[in-house]
């Protein structure tokens, strides 16, 4: 992103292709709606415009070869024993090599730059969003506010959001497409991710990666909204008055498909670690704690 | 008695499944009755099943492919139908159970059971003949490595009708392939079929690898070894390295499933994040090994038809091994979403962009290849220069997957899938149709319908396109692979242009197998009587058509890279030699079949069900069976000097007549 001018060029380039390529219909995930989607979106533009670069020359070339040189086409030249150029073969080995170089570039400071874990620069307070993926369903907890729900979240908009994410049983990708980065949520174990939305909107989350019969259902809504929308939406929250106990949280995390949104009003203290460290339990071959998830101690001795 | 095999695990209540079954059964009835009444059994069994001809060899394997190739685009066809249907309120007509099974069978047969022996087929008929050797370094062992393919055929068309197949993806990722989330034996076939043939594949890889190296003509340096050999030589290589990482892993998954360890597992200390790993550093070599053959079938085909050497061989064949090389060290972007460091991320997404530099190299000598020759446009030219077009356009949507940054948004969606289609079908398939159509003379002795060649190709290229550029646009608008059913009305369309793309393939597949149908109907009117049908440059072209089964009557000796080329030119060639020797060959056996095709097979269906007698049964007859062989001095020939002189009395004697 340090060099304009081929920048420009290049995103000429690739939107020219995409528009082509969509008939200017609707793509989410070159439309984002947040700091992070748009720099990836950006990234994957100049990215394609440099390679376009080469590819554009290239199909000409291959078209034009094999027309020019047809065998019915006698007029034009024809080498039988030639088969080496040095300075063409210097040549095809450089172009490719200054692509890649500069992409290699943008990949290394992009790549740092755009690291799920690394905390976004902000100097909005990010909010906590734990995610624990279920057969077949999401569980979203809010450790600082105590509820929890199903299958949707909210936050408010120009606000970080710091996800960090494990699964109840298989793997799972968390992906909101117009947000940005994905996850994988993998059990006994906690990954990180860190989105802003910059727009308001309902936007669509989905598991990116197969998961079984329920796959499919698997998805979620996350809202972005003013601070006062999501003030409410919390107080609507906890006005379910539906806590998440131990009895509930088992009978959640059943096998079920399609699951509706549902609310909890209240969750135990610690519960990410909860779940968290009972995987981590199992893992380790430890008793898993099985008195309530209020108990610190409990989580403590799986640890 | 018989593990956990019942009745019910018969499909009774799934009538697509009944309805393919009483295909496959009534198709079975008829070829065997056809066979039978044609009184062939003596013939196929002594000729084909038992031979250690490596043409021979090579041919089954590639009919196998073309008949997987039917099955696995069935399956293909099915998703792109659900996917019409299944939007909004519409379910579409395969229940979750099902289509998992299609979408994981279909990668697995496309793959392990499609290209794998297409490949395999193509090095056994080209390379011994390219390097001029009379057979492969283990014949036997050559014979064994099809049988053990075989059953792991089998095993999957079982799995149809008996059971169930995994439904789980095609590399079967746990921790949903371990037992507490896969309980079925779907995942069992998975193994044991993959196990099994990929077992045929490595003792595969481990024979070409000493063929190459031992077993070229006197003369012939590594220089001056035929570009398609060379690429046959990494490939092995390859798979000599990453197969058994893939034996490892299913064993690792085995042991998880059979024995109650726990390596993958969610609990008991296992994590699924190595199996992940594990599969990968086999699965992206994988893509070499079948990519890197069809590289050099392009590489002979554009410059015989050119008219012209190669242009850049030695870039050429340091750029395949480069590739080689490379290929070991770019595993982890296949999940740069499993939340490793920024730095590990950009080392693999770099090192996957730098295959690309070689990558690009070959094209651009492929096109300067074609640069001042006289370029016939054949069939296999057509799939060679729809190739470049569509392989460029695959590699750079490879390349925007290899940025950690842009594949956060792309991983596991549509536009992944559109990706790795757009490079397999456009570079490994056209690459695999091209090939055996310049070939195809060699091993039968005539020439394939240029026509119908034609029309298959630009069946395929369009139906590929249309069928997978709608997949490009909807992974762009957030979908993700493998669902079932959405209900996104904006994906809909897409979905639907997409499946005309698939049907538009089909008439490529059907031209296909028209095409080889017709070209034997009217094979008098498409000879090759020369042995030389286009012009050819290397070896395998100075003898006849279809080569004989000694291949070389004298091992000619190299001093060119184009030897055969050369001797055109110089006038040296098809003088005929005043006198010949006996030829030494080796026996046509049946233990191949024994301990591949039937107790590897009885093997692999008694530990899927567990049936333990049985698997025994199985192991028993297959170790017996090579202690015998062991034993068997009997393994090998002299074809006497007066037959070699007369079959090739007979070949002068057409070559004259053709002058």
């Amino acid at each position: 992103m340090k060099i304009p001018s081929l920048a420009t060029i290049a995103r000429t380039f690739a939107v020219g292709s995409i528009v082509l390529l969509s008939g200017c219909k609707h793509l989410e995930v070159l439309d984002p709606k947040g700091w992070v989607g748009m720099q990836e979106k950006n990234l994957l533009l100049i990215a394609t415009g440099l390679m376009l670069l080469v590819i554009i020359p290239v199909i000409i070339m291959t078209i034009v070869f094999a027309w020019r040189y047809r065998a019915g086409n006698t007029k034009a030249t024809y080498a039988p024993r030639w088969a080496h150029s040095t300075a063409i073969e210097v040549v095809v080995w450089a172009i490719p090599c200054v692509i890649i170089a500069i992409l290699a570039t943008l990949t290394w400071t992009s790549t740092h730059e755009l690291d799920p874990y690394k905390p976004l620069e902000s100097s909005v307070k990010p909010i906590k969003i734990d995610v624990v993926a279920m057969d077949w369903k999401w569980l979203f907890i809010y450790p600082d506010y105590n509820i929890a729900t199903v299958n949707q979240i909210a936050f408010p908009v120009g606000t970080p959001v710091d996800f960090r994410i494990t699964s109840e049983s298989v793997m799972n990708s968390f992906f909101i497409p117009q947000l940005g980065s994905q996850v994988y949520a993998m059990s006994g174990m906690q990954t990180q991710l860190h989105l802003i939305a910059d727009v308001a909107g309902t936007y669509d989350g989905i598991s990116a990666n197969y998961s079984g019969a329920g796959f499919s259902g698997m998805r979620f809504k996350a809202i972005a909204t003013t601070q006062q929308g999501f003030d409410d939406w919390v107080a609507k929250v906890r006005a379910a008055n539906n806590p998440l106990t131990q009895q509930a949280y088992a009978a959640l995390a059943k096998p079920s498909e399609a699951n509706p949104v549902a609310y909890f009003s209240s969750t135990p203290p610690s519960m990410f670690e909860y779940v968290l460290n009972s995987q981590m339990a199992k893992i380790a071959g430890v008793t898993s704690p099985v008195c309530t998830p209020t108990s610190q101690n409990l989580v403590a001795s799986a640890e | 008695m018989f593990g956990k095999l019942t009745l019910e695990s018969v499909p009774y209540h799934e009538p697509i499944v009944m309805g393919t079954f009483a295909a496959v059964a009534l198709g079975g009835i008829l070829l065997l009755g056809t066979i039978t009444y044609f009184g062939k059994w003596k013939y196929l069994w002594t000729e084909w099943f038992t031979t250690v001809d490596h043409k021979r060899i090579g041919v089954m394997y590639i009919v196998v492919a073309l008949v997987m190739l039917l099955r696995g685009f069935a399956d293909a066809i099915m998703m792109r139908s659900q996917l019409a249907i299944a939007n909004n309120d519409h379910a579409g007509f395969l229940p979750p159970h099902h289509y998992d099974q299609v979408f994981t069978a279909h990668g697995v047969i496309m793959i392990f059971f499609m290209a794998m022996p297409f490949m395999t087929g193509l090095v056994n008929v080209v390379v011994p003949l390219q390097i001029g050797a009379r057979d492969v370094a283990y014949p036997f062992l050559n014979s064994l490595s099809f049988w053990l393919f075989c059953t792991g055929v089998v095993l999957v068309m079982l799995s149809l009708f008996v059971g169930q197949f995994a439904t789980t993806g095609w590399l079967a990722y746990p921790p949903l392939s371990e037992l507490k989330y896969s309980p079925n034996t779907g995942v069992d076939y998975y193994i044991w079929a993959l196990q099994l043939s990929g077992l045929g594949t490595t003792l595969s890889g481990i024979n070409f690898v000493v063929t190459i190296l031992r077993m070229r003509a006197p003369g012939m340096s590594l220089m001056k070894m035929p570009v398609f050999t060379w690429t046959a030589l990494v490939t092995n290589v390859l798979v000599v390295a990453a197969f058994p990482i893939l034996a490892v892993t299913l064993a690792l998954l085995t042991a998880d499933r059979y024995l109650g360890m726990h390596f993958f597992t969610n609990s008991g200390g296992g994590n699924a994040m190595m199996y992940i790993n594990l599969i990968w550093v086999w699965g992206h070599p994988e893509v070499y090994i079948l990519v890197l053959p069809a590289f050099g079938a392009f590489s002979e085909i554009v410059s015989t038809f050119s008219k012209k050497p190669l242009f850049g061989y030695k870039s050429m064949v340091y750029a395949t091994a480069c590739i080689g090389v490379m290929s070991f060290v770019v595993w982890l972007h296949h999940f740069f979403t499993m939340g490793s460091g920024a730095n590990v991320n950009a080392f693999f997404g770099i090192a996957t962009m730098i295959i690309s530099i070689p990558t690009g190299v070959k094209i651009f000598n492929w096109l300067f290849t074609m640069y001042r020759g006289r370029i016939e446009m054949t069939a296999p030219m057509y799939w060679t220069l729809g190739f470049i077009v569509t392989f460029v356009i695959g590699g750079m949507t490879g390349v925007m997957l290899a940025i950690p940054g842009a594949d956060f948004l792309l991983h596991n969606s549509l536009f992944l899938v559109a990706h790795f289609h757009n490079v397999i079908i456009g570079g490994v398939l056209f690459g695999y149709v091209a090939a055996m159509m310049y070939w195809f003379p060699k091993a039968f002795g005539f020439k394939l319908n240029e026509r119908l060649g034609k029309a298959s190709f630009w069946c395929w290229l369009v139906g590929f396109w249309m069928a997978f550029l709608p997949l490009y646009v909807v992974g762009l608008k957030g979908m993700t692979r493998r669902m079932n059913h959405y209900d996104n009305p904006e994906w809909h369309p897409w979905l639907i242009l997409a499946w005309f793309g698939a049907v538009i393939i089909a008439a490529g597949i059907f031209f296909l197998v028209l095409q080889i149908v017709v070209s034997i109907k009217d094979r008098e009117k498409n000879m090759d009587l020369t042995g030389d049908p286009w012009g050819g440059r290397s070896l395998e072209w100075s003898i006849a058509s279809p080569a004989p089964f000694y291949n070389f009557a004298h091992v000619p000796h190299v001093d060119h890279l184009e030897q055969f080329w050369e001797d055109k030119e110089a006038g040296r060639a098809y003088k005929q030699p005043t006198h010949y020797e006996d030829i030494h060959m080796p026996r046509n056996t049946a233990d191949g079949v024994f301990i591949g095709g039937i107790f590897g097979t009885i093997l692999g269906f008694a530990l899927i069900w567990h049936i333990w007698w049985l698997a025994i049964v199985g192991f028993l007859g297959m170790i017996g069976t090579f202690i015998r062989r062991s034993y068997n001095r009997n393994t090998d020939y002299y074809v006497p000097a007066k037959e070699v002189e007369a079959i090739e009395n007979a070949r002068y004697r057409q070559l004259q007549q053709v002058a």
